[in-house]
């Protein structure tokens, strides 16, 4: 099942990028990062049956940074939100040149 | 009369393939929905048919923090802020990209399929693997299911897990002070 469940860890990387690039909400796009965050950690576990609990170490790391990243990152998206009133990124432009 | 063993791994194969086409379909539905609230439930099915991999994977207890951690907490965490932020009705928030953005996303998800395909052509996977890693591994653990997680955490990857401690200092500092409103007239 490892050739399976890297293949299919590799679809749903594709998919968060595909997300990423083609939404403009910025929750939604926030979204498909954590997608593409799970996608690794099916990677990590999959590999783990071979080469020991290491990657089952190294995904709780992940899921520790991806709560903090969770964390911060929906409270920077509030913050922009009372500024703006939009989590449409096309409106929030400010660091265009 | 088909044989105890073979008819358990016929079973186990259907249910990966079974839990594996629920997460892409899943994962698809949730970057074509309009609504930040659909989207995140879609989000929490791909989590959750992700959950049932790790079990099927011999980790069960990544399985039990993904439901815990993933869907738990963080998916609610961004039902509370998607529902707190009152975006407005889904057909007010069209927001696909330009044509560019299709064009750009149709590139990359050829590209990545292109590696998929090599990645399951020609047995390059069973390849990569060293030889002797196999037998290593798949001998018996003792401790359990969270022991073998646990002795390398806190041990060799001890300094790494104190770091996280202190990233998830910095995290609640940091989203207290983002998401505080400021009192100060200036």
């Amino acid at each position: 099942m490892l050739v399976e469940s890297l293949a299919l860890s590799a679809v749903l990387f594709t998919i968060g990028v595909i997300g990423v690039l083609t939404r403009r909400n910025a929750i939604i796009i926030f979204m498909c990062v954590e997608l593409m965050l799970n996608a690794v950690n099916l990677s990590f576990v999959a590999l783990s049956k071979l080469h020991g609990a290491a990657g089952q170490v190294f995904v709780v790391f992940t899921m520790t940074v991806a709560a903090a990243e969770a964390a911060v990152g929906l409270a920077i998206i509030i913050a922009i939100f009372r500024h703006t009133q939009t989590v449409n990124l096309q409106n929030i432009n400010i660091l265009k040149g | 009369m088909m044989h105890a063993n073979e008819f358990h791994s016929l079973v186990y194969s259907f249910t990966f393939y079974f839990f594996g086409l629920v997460a892409i379909a899943s994962a698809l539905a949730f970057v074509t929905r309009k609504s930040p609230v659909a989207a995140a439930i879609w989000l929490v099915n791909v989590m959750f048919s992700l959950a049932a991999l790790y079990v099927m994977l011999d980790a069960q207890f990544i399985g039990a923090m993904q439901v815990l951690v993933y869907t738990g907490a963080i998916m609610v965490l961004f039902l509370f802020v998607i529902m707190l932020l009152n975006l407005g009705h889904p057909s007010e928030l069209a927001d696909a990209r330009g044509k560019w953005g299709y064009v750009l996303a149709l590139f990359v998800g050829l590209v990545m399929l292109a590696e998929v395909m090599a990645l399951t052509r020609d047995n390059t996977v069973d390849r990569m693997i060293p030889p002797g890693l196999a037998a290593t591994a798949a001998a018996p653990t003792t401790g359990g299911i969270i022991g073998p997680i646990a002795a390398p955490l806190f041990t060799e990857y001890l300094f790494a897990f104190e770091l996280t401690s202190v990233l998830l200092l910095a995290a609640i500092v940091g989203a207290v002070v983002l998401g505080k409103r400021r009192t100060d007239a200036r």
